[in-house]
């Protein structure tokens, strides 16, 4: 299954990183790239503040209401997925629909051609990775870019943090270990 | 019916070998470890043990097979490149700097082996009779036991393997340069230099460690680090050794003597 290609964007929503790993996507320039990633970002943020706040009822109420709320709508091409929300305080009003998982924004936009998956890490990143809309556990790829990730760029003492990621060693793994996966 | 009896009778012979003493001690140990929990627990902050035993009081042997965490090693060489980058004036003096963080730990860690080669040698000098003329001596005294000192134990204490390839100079007129070689230096693992930077290479801390072994023998030399990428080895990293001329003046005269 066809891993197209990963952009990384930092926290303050500039790109650090783009890489294409198969072709199947037409190539845009580096300064629509940046736009892209600029773009997303402020995206994913409303998409995040859309969440709904369900005023908090009694006990009994809250854990009825959760799952059916969640569900995206599927006629949408963007789907803020899986909104949902830590914990309330014991002053807070509202809770999310779901507790016990953070807020979270946009995590996935579909077409015909391409999947866009978004990851975002509990320090701000996000990954976006652009694979074949059939292509199953992206998961699994996600967890393995954020472990290359941690291990081949934040230990790297050459690399500043925020800034665009050139680091050797982490192209060559990840590089290798899609290649090993198809 | 022979057969089982005798592997029995050769089980006991080494658990109450060298196996015994060691548990004993290991046993001996955890117990003040314990008294210590308890009391540390009673008075918050510094860790004072009230037998005022420390860390210095432990046996050496004690972390012999303990294993160490990859990453927090990895941090804490990153730290320790990004803190000889400091007002480095280039890549040379950067080289210098981790050479000289890793020289005095060479110094320390020869001890240790020695140490611990001794101790094992005589455990099992104990245990088999035969082996007291092949013990390994003290030191070495001419540089091919020491480039295989360097090679074997001091790469397997610090890295639990030898390293890859040990040769000599071809050319004639450098009689005095060895090369030992690491196709994947751990120190590296994480570390991408970058493109400006090409030449440097931070297994420099690991030249320095090699030359405080070196020095502590009694062996002058100066050792460097080199990139030799290779397409199976991207991060093949060669030390080259340059022994002084005392030393080989001293190789040749006991070469003439036929010390080995």
């Amino acid at each position: 299954m066809a891993v197209f290609s990963l952009i990384i964007i930092n926290k303050a929503g500039g790109l650090v990183y783009q890489r294409e790993f198969q072709p199947g996507l037409r190539k845009l320039s580096t300064n629509d790239y940046l736009v892209l990633a600029g773009t997303f970002h402020g995206v994913h943020a409303i998409t995040r503040s859309i969440t709904p706040k369900l005023p908090l009822a009694p006990a009994a109420a809250l854990a009825t209401t959760p799952t059916t709320a969640t569900t995206p709508s599927p006629n949408n091409v963007v789907s803020p997925s899986a909104t949902s929300s830590t914990p309330t305080s014991s002053t807070a009003s509202y809770s999310y629909p779901n507790p016990g998982v953070p807020a979270t924004g946009l995590e996935c936009l579909e077409t015909d051609k391409f999947r866009l998956t978004c990851f975002q890490t509990l320090t701000g990143t996000k990954f976006l990775l652009f694979t074949d809309p059939l292509m199953a556990n992206i998961e699994v790829v996600m967890k393995k870019i954020y472990e290359l990730y941690a291990d081949f760029v934040m230990k790297n003492p050459f690399y500043q943090l925020e800034m665009p990621v050139r680091c050797e060693a982490f192209d060559r793994n990840l590089q290798g270990w899609l290649r090993g996966r198809t | 019916m022979a057969q089982p009896a005798r592997h029995a009778a050769m089980l006991s012979i080494s658990n109450s070998g060298p196996n015994l003493p060691v548990a004993a001690a290991a046993a001996d140990r955890q117990q003040p470890a314990q008294h210590i929990h308890t009391q540390s627990q009673s008075s918050q902050g510094l860790r004072v043990p009230s037998n005022r035993k420390t860390i210095y009081d432990r046996h050496l042997n004690r972390s012999r097979n303990a294993e160490l965490s990859r990453a927090s090693f990895a941090f804490l060489f990153a730290e320790m490149v990004t803190y000889a980058q400091r007002r480095v004036t280039g890549i040379q003096d950067l080289e210098r700097r981790l050479n000289e963080q890793g020289y005095p730990l060479g110094l320390r860690l020869l001890d240790l082996l020695f140490y611990r080669t001794m101790s094992s040698s005589t455990s099992s000098a104990l245990s088999s009779s035969s082996s007291t003329s092949s013990s390994p001596p003290n030191r070495p005294l001419r540089i091919l036991p020491l480039l295989h000192l360097i090679h074997g134990p001091l790469w397997r204490l610090l890295f639990n393997r030898p390293a890859d390839a040990l040769e000599h100079s071809v050319s004639p007129e450098t009689p005095n340069e060895y090369m030992i070689t690491d196709n994947d230096p751990l120190v590296n693992t994480y570390i991408s230099v970058p493109k400006e930077m090409s030449m440097l290479n931070c297994a420099a801390f690991v030249a320095g460690i090699i030359e405080g072994v070196c020095d502590g023998c009694g062996f002058e030399a100066k050792v460097t680090a080199h990139n030799q990428p290779t397409e199976m080895w991207p991060g093949r990293t060669i030390f080259l050794l340059r022994f002084g001329e005392s030393v080989m003046e001293r190789e040749k005269v006991l070469e003439r003597a036929g010390v080995k």
